[in-house]
């Protein structure tokens, strides 16, 4: 993917887009619909080759046209049948729901402390926050290597192949990046808010969940939910942590599927089981629009 | 939004706590001291002091933070710290050091270890020995399981018998096996490990066992002389220095051993990153690749991501919502997937581009045609979201602006020149920047489409589209014998580059709103 970003869309600003007072309103250039439809070409080509793959009774790459030749649902019989597919879907799902839910939850925590409080070491914390995320986790890839070595000889529970390893570890590696993006948010909900209800006499806890994370609950989701994506695409770090069949993720069950000269065999089989990892993918496209629109104001997503 | 009903206002100092928060609190510090508890045990048991030392310290922190009701802000810090530090701060610091040495094959462990296993290494059958058959037995009545290890050695030639004792280490003559229990084949197969680490003493050497059927009395070639800090082979009389600089025993005519130890070697691996032939070469194209790949990357999605937003951005348009949902579809598929696929409709034989346009190219295979290549891919990976982002920035470019142009006589091309596109960019240049920045390390465009070839035929270490971190990724993990202590080197790098265009960016970005907005 091309950027990591929450697709941060300053939503459309009202319902009256430059109606023209008096002037002649020109057509829409036949121009419009000729760059839109060449693009959208484009953009089909390959995913109609993957579906048309994954369709592909035969199965392989070279029998593999962009328009299918035949139908059949060989390829997926035999994703369930002769894989571990099932597993690695499973696997996915916990690790990038749980990886991006605690992750949510202490950034969270972390951005309501340095919105609201001020206690010493605040600014000190926050300029090591900011350096600290500006390093990928993967360029430590090594130290992480030899650091989770030490943690499988005394905890195998969460060293190599399992699924704790990579959640505690996504979870880590998004926290100052995630703190950061939602002390933002924070900022923007007004502080009289919380300052009444405190009047009130709620403690700083109710204060927080029943008060702060309600209101940035649409930011929270789609930062949520972004992170989720990134990690069921994340490769590098689980591609080095499961080497047990059973552990796998599904990019790294994909991956394996097509090496050491199995590409062109089991290509039709790779891509029936990247069509069924683009559904929940999709499915959550689908449920973010809604959020992007309502949740990121053109407030928020400033800086 | 209702008002929750107003409390008496009890307490000023504390914060009173419902009693369904007292037992959140009790069950999540009792969780915690649990987890503590289950995280000591190994490191007693492996004897890791410091590190019980710190959990001890991490969970006296966690009860002291949260047993107050004051210390508010280290209630909500407390949890991020501890896992930012153990899976971020900790992996930073770590590459650091690593940097600063020689970590790496060859140059794994400690000195004494480097010996051990240089000495281990050149064992051989002492001259005049037998070569025993081997049968492993236990004392009688002991369980086979794990009773004391018997080594019952037969000298094929006389067929006498004599017996190592793992309990005694001692070797005597056996003129009978009735007092010993003989284990079976598969008895035996598990205490291999056991016996493999096994060592009894025996005339000039050691009793070496090869498998669970074969035995001899070993000798090792070559012996470590702490007093001169020199190893000596005793059967050609070659002797190695200790080079402590370098971590390795070297001859007087630089002959190496393989095997060395671990030093620091101070900015030795980033004078080795810019002044070593060998590697700078690679480091310099591969840097130049890396800051083209990333430009062109954000240049050609950005301008492609805003024209599509431009053709389509006409209140009338109709079709507008049909195409907008086409044109991200690239963004929803799963990206290490498409990348795959990707590189499969650009192979030679069968690749579906090759096909289409009735080509013969080897798209990959080619320095020039591979980068093109991968910068289609990210072009085709990358435009969805500018698309998405310049979409919403030319919708919140204000109406009076260009109402206002209008009226001063500008037309339509050079309002969108002078004063919409102004304003997109100013509202996007964070996100190009982060997008620079992100896609400066994009490992997985590189590692799914080429693996970073094609390799020139006369070094298989860096490649033509190679990045940064996968041409670092190859040193630490490639085949060829890692290099930890370089590849963290050019991870700093690669950090230092990043950050410090991200941050002048950034500051430069700020300055820019300033002055327009």
């Amino acid at each position: 993917m091309a950027t990591p970003i929450p697709p941060a869309v300053p939503h459309p600003t009202g319902p009256s887009p430059s109606r023209r007072r008096g002037g002649v309103a020109h057509r829409v250039g036949w121009w419009r619909h000729a760059v839109a439809l060449l693009c959208a070409v484009f953009a089909l080509i390959p995913i109609v080759f993957v579906v048309s793959a994954a369709f592909n009774p035969r199965g392989t790459l070279g029998s593999t046209t962009l328009w299918p030749s035949g139908a059949g649902l060989e390829n997926f019989r035999k994703l369930f049948t002769s894989t571990d597919y099932g597993r690695w879907f499973g696997n996915s799902l916990l690790i990038s729901a749980a990886a991006g839910a605690l992750s949510m939850f202490a950034s969270a925590c972390g951005a309501y402390a340095f919105s609201r409080f001020r206690f010493r070491g605040r600014r000190a914390g926050m300029t090591g926050l900011l350096l600290v995320q500006m390093f990928p986790q993967f360029l430590a890839v090594v130290a992480i290597y030899l650091m989770f070595t030490w943690i499988t000889a005394r905890y195998p529970g969460i060293g190599f192949n399992t699924s704790w390893a990579l959640i505690l570890l996504y979870m880590g590696g998004a926290l100052g990046a995630n703190t950061w993006l939602m002390k933002g948010f924070f900022d923007t909900v007004p502080k009289s808010l919380d300052e009444s209800a405190k009047v009130d006499g709620a403690s700083h806890a109710q204060v927080f969940f029943t008060i702060m994370l309600p209101l940035v609950s649409p930011v929270l989701a789609v930062t949520g939910l972004l992170s989720f994506i990134g990690t069921m695409n994340e490769f590098l770090l689980a591609n080095i942590f499961l080497t047990d069949p059973e552990a796998k993720t599904l990019a790294v069950g994909l991956y394996g599927m097509i090496q050491e000269g199995n590409r062109d065999a089991n290509f039709g089989l790779f891509c029936a089981g990247s069509l069924l990892m683009a559904i929940p993918i999709v499915a959550l496209f689908l449920y973010l629009q809604r959020f992007i629109v309502s949740g990121l104001t053109s407030g928020a997503v400033k800086g | 939004m209702t008002v929750p009903p107003r409390k008496p206002l009890g307490n000023p100092l504390g914060t009173p706590l419902g009693s369904a928060g007292v037992l959140a609190k009790a069950l999540l510090l009792g969780l915690a001291l649990a987890l503590a508890i289950w995280g000591a045990f190994p490191l007693v048991e492996h004897r890791d002091w410091l590190a019980l030392a710190v959990l001890v310290a991490a969970t006296v922190l966690i009860f002291w933070g949260y047993l107050s009701p004051r210390r508010i802000p280290a209630k909500y810090l407390l949890p991020g710290t501890v896992f930012l530090i153990a899976f971020q701060v900790l992996p930073i610091l770590y590459t650091v050091s690593t940097a600063f040495t020689n970590f790496g094959d060859g140059h794994r462990g400690s000195k004494e270890s480097a010996i051990h296993s240089i000495e281990e290494a050149s064992v051989s059958p002492v001259p005049g020995t037998p070569d025993y058959r081997l049968n492993l037995a236990v004392p009688q009545g002991s369980s086979p399981a794990d009773g004391p290890l018997v080594l019952v050695l037969t000298d094929p030639a006389t067929g006498k018998e004599r017996a190592a004792r793992a309990d005694t280490g001692t070797v005597t003559d056996l003129p009978s096996r009735a007092t010993l229990t003989v284990l079976t084949d598969p008895q035996a197969a598990r205490r291999g490990a056991e016996l493999a680490a096994l060592r009894i003493a025996d005339g000039p050497g050691h009793i070496r066992t090869e498998g669970l059927e074969r035995a001899y009395v070993g000798a090792p070639a070559r012996s470590y002389d702490a007093s001169s800090d020199t190893l000596r082979d005793a059967t050609t009389g070659t002797v190695w220095k200790a080079d402590g600089t370098t971590g390795t025993f070297v001859t007087d005519d630089g002959e190496r051993i393989s095997s060395g130890w671990r030093v620091g070697v101070g900015l030795g691996n980033f004078a080795d990153v810019l002044t070593n032939p060998t590697i700078s070469r690679y480091f310099g194209q591969t840097l130049l690749w890396n800051i083209a790949f990333a430009v062109l990357t954000v240049l050609i999605t950005f301008v492609l991501g805003l024209f599509v937003a431009l053709s389509l951005h006409h209140p009338r348009m109709r079709g507008r919502w049909f195409y907008r949902a086409l044109l991200i579809l690239p963004y929803a598929m799963p990206a290490f997937a498409m990348l795959m696929v990707w590189a499969d409709m650009f192979n030679k034989d069968f690749g579906l581009i090759n096909r289409l346009f009735g080509l013969d190219v080897n798209w990959l295979g080619e320095p020039w045609t591979a980068r093109a290549a991968v910068l289609l891919v990210q072009l085709w990976m990358g435009y969805p979201y500018m698309f998405l982002v310049a979409t919403g920035a030319l919708q919140a470019v204000p109406d009076e602006v260009k109402e206002a142009a209008r009226v001063d006589g500008a037309g339509r091309w050079t309002i969108l020149r002078k004063v919409t596109l102004p304003l997109v960019l100013v509202a996007l240049f964070p996100l190009l920047i982060a997008s620079f920045a992100f896609n400066f390390n994009n490992f997985n465009a590189i590692y799914l489409t080429t693996a970073g070839g094609p390799f020139p035929p006369d070094s298989p270490m860096a490649g033509a589209t190679d990045l940064l971190i996968t041409y670092t990724y190859r040193l630490a993990f490639g085949g060829q014998g890692a290099q930890y202590g370089l590849a963290a080197a050019i991870s700093l790098f690669i950090f230092v580059i990043v950050a410090v265009i991200s941050l002048v960016s950034f500051r430069r970005a700020r300055a820019m709103e300033e002055v327009n907005g």
